[in-house]
């Protein structure tokens, strides 16, 4: 196992007075992919938002815990979110690149961490674009809209758009659950590749997607951490009664 | 960005320990900040203004207590015993000022002569009053159940298609400047009218309060469709469903339910036409008298303020007076808009919750 | 009585007044269609008037609103715009002073014209006009009387909330999702309203601004005496200049002309005119509002 990246104690989290997260406690492991499954409305998404803490957009939220990213524990008063959010990524459900270009997608990153000249941009554009294994599709259309893309491509363009402000940690909020199957493979592929470089934490409803990508799996359910382990143990030997339930289909 | 301009390399790790200080962000929030604040600003100065313009006029009343104690008699209805006696207690201190010969101006606020320019100044509102009350009332009665008429058919019978059209049509009506349904008040209005009616004064409270009447339909038209249309769904279609017909399903369940809103329309309705200055100008013949006859002419409070002002001496009697009205006319509209805004609003909200 | 005949009768009386008003507005348009489509013609357009106003055109009256109306969405447009991103994204909802701020901007919204008109005199004129004149000319009267500036100036603190509404609405069409997207790359808020959520709402912006022109330029109570001239020889040429306005010319060519008969084609052509230009404006208005309205379902 790598070393721990994220790591996450007693974390709970309320809406309001709904208690929709109580208290988890996990290690992410750097470098590997960790899927977060379960039935929707469990947390697994809401346990997601907490790790860039883009929950805090969202009025009435209480979080009690603490998340250490590298150590550091990213609820501390004196955080920088916007520099912690440089270093934690996130690619969302629905695609949601900008009406810009592709281009100007992917050099806003580094666009808004003050990088203005051109054959600086143009490199971290290719590079991104590459790495997100798109720059052959769209290599002839940069100055096109991104919104004049396909789904699969707009979605490759918001991880490269992502990976152009070189984050450590990506996190996937169900990045395939809105694409046909061929382009839910493609981002799969991907998610292989990136996790050379990145650790990822993807969440997804997917249960084959998580066992074909992931390293690790957690099952969510209701709030609660059932049950966190490599990923081959949790489709095969699970130690809940509840995990096999879910993971054979009898509830969610 | 503090120091994020130079380039960011891999090695170059963010950190997000310790919080940055990002002046365009601390300056862009304390501007916005501020930049807010000015409509508050605005008003409370809009206050302070048209009231400080306002004010001397009480002031010379001081000045001219002592010669005005007969006076005060003269004036209508008892002006308020407290404001007397105030001036009562400053007699003694002020007796020695310069006098004014007349009146004094505000003892004559509430007589029922205006007659602002005279060698005896008179400046009573009385007409003035009851001049805009009678218009308003006019213009009220014609716009009111109309505009509230045509939203019942737009949000309730008009099929979707009709609807996109009728909406934005009579929205365009809220497009026509003042000074264009004044001028139509003017020349084809009056004309109409006294060829139906047969009336004496071609320019009269009726003329104008139609015409003051058209530059309100939009906003009760607009505002009673929104809270039509704001009657949840599931109470159409519960009654619907049961059998009645569309027109018991207005009358019965989405009418009563959206009350509250239509209040608040023709609440803010009252409020343009209580403060129309253009189609009062030129639409209602603007003669201060009392009558209750419809087809006389009036002087509104507004229309008052609009042709004066523009002759009156900088911080003469009589410009203060009509600052003094302009403040009575700010005091009720915003009394108007504050109980539009939160009396009506808490009644919608509380209607609804207490049908679910 | 038969209920079908009860909900012909209802359905019968609330169409007519539909028809009622729509017939109003169609005979304001075809009246003044008619009265002045004689008379406008470009030499209406670019000639003084002449003669006591009783001949000529209306050339000075245009470029005043014209300017007058520049002038002040150059001052509203900017205050408007960043009221509205405050209320659209800093204030929460609750905050007593979003509240304040949003009954403040409502209270604007219904005041009436001529308030405006006197808070204009007592404020721009009265009193910071007087000032500058005591500061900076030694007395001489400059600022302290009615020019363009103040009148446009009144005429902006009118159309403020027209401003803030359109944007306000725009703004709030905008999907969380891409402000969530500028703010996971690491960009700051005022970086994400720089450069996502402003962008996106120029459509907002300009309809604001076009309906807060289209209502300054027919708007007259405010400028009666803050700035517009009965008549003037020549062209405002710099701030502290008074100004004809389309508005103020029908009023006054309607209620004060020595012989209002003889000039009636030139009352209506002006308002043909003021109401074409309301009215365009207006319309541009509508089908951005309705661009934005339809990406925001």
């Amino acid at each position: 196992m790598n070393e721990i990246k994220v790591k996450v104690k007693d974390l709970s989290l309320w809406y309001g007075t709904n208690h929709a997260l109580k208290s988890i406690s996990m290690d992410i492991p750097e470098k590997m992919v960790t899927a977060f499954i379960g039935p929707s409305g469990c947390g697994k998404s809401t346990f997601l938002r907490t790790l860039n803490r883009m929950n805090d957009l969202i009025d009435n939220v209480t979080i009690d815990g603490e998340v250490c990213i590298d150590n550091i524990n990213i609820y501390d008063k004196d955080i920088d979110v916007v520099n912690l959010r440089k270093k934690v990524g996130m690619i969302f459900q629905k695609s949601n690149p900008f009406a810009k270009s592709v281009y100007d997608n992917i050099a806003f990153g580094p666009r808004i961490n003050g990088i203005s000249q051109k054959s600086i941009l143009d490199e971290i554009v290719e590079r991104s674009l590459k790495q997100a294994a798109i720059w052959d599709e769209v290599k002839d259309r940069l100055f096109n809209s991104a919104l004049s893309l396909s789904g699969g491509q707009q979605q490759r363009i918001c991880i490269a758009r992502s990976l152009a402000v070189n984050p450590e940690i990506i996190l996937m909020d169900e990045p395939a659950s809105a694409l046909d199957p061929i382009s839910t493979a493609k981002i799969e592929e991907l998610i292989h590749e990136l996790k050379k470089e990145y650790t990822i934490i993807i969440v997804t409803h997917n249960m084959q997607q998580a066992a074909r990508t992931s390293d690790l799996t957690a099952l969510f359910y209701m709030g609660d951490l059932i049950e966190m382990n490599r990923t081959e143990v949790i489709f095969s030997n699970p130690a809940k009664k509840q995990t096999e339930d879910y993971i054979s289909g009898r509830f969610g | 960005m503090a120091r994020g301009t130079g380039k960011v390399a891999k090695s170059d790790i963010v950190t997000f320990n310790k919080k940055k200080f990002r002046f365009s962000d601390w300056f862009a929030e304390k501007v916005i900040k501020s930049v807010a604040f000015l409509s508050i600003a605005i008003v409370i100065l809009i206050f302070v203004f048209v009231f400080r313009e306002a004010f001397p006029i009480f002031r010379m009343d001081k000045k001219v207590a002592a010669s005005s104690e007969l006076m005060v008699q003269e004036s209508y209805g008892g002006s308020d015993s407290g404001s007397t006696e105030k001036v009562a207690d400053n007699q003694v201190g002020n007796s020695n000022k310069t006098q004014t010969p007349g009146d004094s101006p505000s003892s004559t606020l509430l007589s029922k002569t205006w007659m602002p320019v005279s060698d005896n100044p008179r400046y009573g509102m009385l007409p003035l009053f009851l001049g805009t009350l009678k218009v308003t009332l006019i213009a009220l009665l014609f716009a009111a159940p109309l505009s509230i008429l045509a939203a019942i058919y737009t949000s309730m019978f008009a099929k979707p298609r009709i609807r996109e059209v009728i909406k934005p049509v009579i929205e365009l009506l809220a497009g026509f400047p003042s000074v264009v349904i004044g001028f139509f008040a003017l020349m084809v209005l009056a004309s109409v009218f006294q060829n139906i009616f047969g009336y004496a004064s071609r320019l009269n409270s009726f003329v104008g309060g139609i015409a003051m009447g058209l530059a309100a339909i939009p906003i009760i038209y607009t505002l009673t469709e929104d809270a039509l249309t704001a009657v949840p769904k599931t109470f159409t279609e519960a009654s619907l469903g049961l059998g009645a017909s569309r027109r018991q399903t207005a009358f019965y369940v989405v009418l009563p339910a959206a009350v509250p809103g239509i209040f608040a329309a023709v609440v803010l309705g009252l409020g343009r036409i209580f403060g129309e200055t253009m189609i009062a100008l030129m639409a209602t013949g603007n003669a201060a008298m009392i009558s209750m006859n419809p087809f006389d002419s009036v002087r509104t409070l507004s229309a008052t303020i609009g042709a004066e002002m523009a002759e009156v001496v900088f911080g003469d009697t009589h410009y203060n007076v009509l600052f003094l009205i302009g403040s009575l006319l700010f005091i009720f509209t915003f009394a108007l808009n504050a109980l539009a805004e939160f009396y009506f609003k808490n009644m919608v909200i509380r209607k609804y919750q207490s049908k679910k | 009585m038969n209920r079908n005949l009860k909900d012909t009768i209802v359905e019968g009386i609330t169409g007519v007044s539909v028809l009622l008003i729509i017939f109003i507005i169609v005979s304001i348009l075809a009246i003044t269609i008619v009265g002045g489509w004689p008379k406008l013609n470009w030499t209406f357009l670019s000639e003084f008037p002449k003669d006591g106003m009783t001949k000529g055109g209306i050339f000075p009256a245009i470029i005043g609103t014209a300017v007058m109306t520049i002038i002040m969405a150059v001052a509203a447009v900017p205050f408007g715009v960043i009221t509205a991103v405050y209320l659209a994204e800093y204030a929460s909802e609750k905050s007593v002073v979003a509240k304040t701020i949003r009954f403040a901007v409502k209270t604007l919204a219904v005041v009436p014209s001529i308030i405006f008109g006197l808070f204009g005199l007592g404020f721009f004129i009265g009193f910071i006009g007087k000032n500058m004149d005591g500061l900076l000319n030694g007395g001489v009267l400059k600022w302290g009387q009615p020019n363009i500036l103040w009148a446009s100036f009144t005429m902006a603190l009118l159309t403020l909330p027209v401003v803030i509404v359109s944007v306000e609405e725009a703004i709030r069409t905008i999907p969380r999702e891409m402000r969530e997207a500028s703010l996971a790359l690491g960009a700051t808020k005022w970086q994400t309203i720089k450069s996502v959520v402003l962008p996106g709402s120029i459509s907002g912006i300009l309809t604001g601004t076009i309906l807060a022109v289209s209502r300054g330029a027919g708007e007259v109570a405010p400028i009666l005496f803050t700035g517009a001239a009965y008549f003037l020889s020549t062209l405002p040429h710099s701030l502290n200049d008074q100004f004809m306005s389309l508005g103020y010319h029908i009023y006054i060519m309607s209620t004060q002309s020595s012989d209002v008969d003889a000039t009636l084609p030139i009352q209506f052509a002006t308002t043909l005119v003021l109401l074409l230009l309301t009215f365009s404006l207006n319309a541009v208005a509508v089908v951005l509002r309705y661009r934005i309205r339809k990406r925001a379902k």
